[in-house]
């Protein structure tokens, strides 16, 4: 007898469960993990019913787990995201996010005279407020706030490298 | 280095082999036209401790208040800001002020408070900074320092204004003794020798 077609999301064997995240920032998420450079299983979903955010996305990643600072990284654009850690089919840990206090990269200055969108220089930020955050950027007093934030774009190639050397390393 | 280009300064501190001294980055600092008003307001006050300074004109964009605002900040100063709406003092600053627990005021015309000052540190209104030529208009008298304003005005409060000067203080002022801003820009001349010997070592 013929298999019923079915959708093969499932459960995973081993690896990593990010849930609650925003569904507008879904694809943020993916570029700041590198993940759209992985080559173990993805699946994702998204514009999922949420009663705290309304609509939420999810990602499943098989065979790879995260450091704390790498996965804090996504605290700005998803704050409420919560980690499953699976092996064996099983959740042996939860994890929350993290707002760190200072954040190198990822995201842009909102002044556009600031020496960051002039020259290739990387920008940090000193967190002022992780609640709503907002992040004073390290070269002047200016401040830029959860609105404004934007997520710098050729930041992708960077993460995948990180991403890639951390496998690397791993599979070793 | 001065430039346009807002923690230019900053950067070029990291990457360069000898020391940077900023001399105005965009918007942001001017430390050390603050160096000189500091000189100025303990030479004219005798002390920088619990001051009332008054910040006229263009707050927003005005970088040597900013720079003045932040250092003032460690002396127990009262601040009052007096600029038009769109000129405020932006709201970083502010907070900078609130998390240190220091009282400051905003006010759109300074004539009815002018008696609490003991410095008033004048800027330029540039029209430019306006979206609204219309805005400019309607403000750009009321930002304006007259000689007639400064009769009920403490003894020891003196005039400070980073210079050059448009009209925002009228030729009248000048040869009251309040006014402080030439002798504040000669000052200028000591405190950036000063710098300079202390970057190249000489006492």
């Amino acid at each position: 007898m013929k298999e019923p077609k079915q959708l093969r999301v499932s459960a995973i064997q081993n690896g990593t469960v990010i849930d609650h995240i925003p569904a507008k920032n879904l694809f943020k998420v993916i570029t700041i993990l590198g993940l759209d450079h992985i080559d173990t299983h993805l699946t994702f979903g998204t514009n999922l019913e949420s009663k705290k955010l309304g609509k939420k996305a999810i990602i499943k990643i098989s065979d790879k787990y995260f450091e704390d600072a790498d996965i804090n990284r996504i605290a700005l654009v998803a704050p409420d995201a919560k980690l499953n850690i699976i092996r064996d089919y099983e959740v042996i840990e939860k994890k929350v996010v993290e707002v760190p206090d200072t954040i190198i990269g990822i995201a842009r200055c909102m002044n556009p005279k600031c020496i960051t969108n002039f020259e290739t220089v990387t920008t940090r930020f000193r967190v002022v407020s992780k609640k709503n955050v907002a992040l004073k950027c390290h070269y002047f007093e200016k401040i830029t706030t959860q609105e404004n934030l934007q997520i710098i774009e050729c930041y992708l190639s960077l993460s995948y490298e990180r991403t890639r050397s951390s496998s690397l390393r791993m599979a070793q | 280095m001065s430039f346009p280009v807002e923690g230019s300064d900053s950067y070029a501190s990291e990457i360069s082999s000898v020391p940077v001294i900023n001399a105005g980055d965009g918007a942001n600092q001017h430390p050390t036209q603050t160096l000189l008003d500091l000189y100025s307001i303990r030479k004219t006050q005798g002390t920088l401790d619990n001051l009332n300074i008054f910040m006229v004109g263009d707050l927003k964009y005005g970088r040597t208040v900013h720079s003045l605002m932040m250092a003032m900040s460690r002396w127990n100063t009262t601040f009052n800001f007096i600029s038009p709406e769109e000129l405020k003092m932006p709201e970083e600053f502010k907070l900078y002020l609130e998390n240190l627990g220091l009282k400051y005021y905003e006010h759109l015309d300074f004539t009815e408070i002018i008696s609490r000052a003991d410095i008033i540190y004048m800027t330029r209104v540039q029209k430019e900074r306006f979206s609204d030529p219309i805005e400019y208009e309607k403000v750009k008298n009321v930002y304006v320092l007259k000689n007639s304003m400064l009769s009920g005005t403490k003894t020891n409060m003196r005039i400070l204004h980073p210079l050059p000067r448009v009209n925002e203080i009228h030729t009248d002022v000048d040869s009251n003794p309040k006014a402080y801003y030439f002798e504040q820009a000669l000052n200028g001349v000591f405190t950036r020798q000063s710098i300079l010997c202390s970057l190249l070592g000489i006492n």
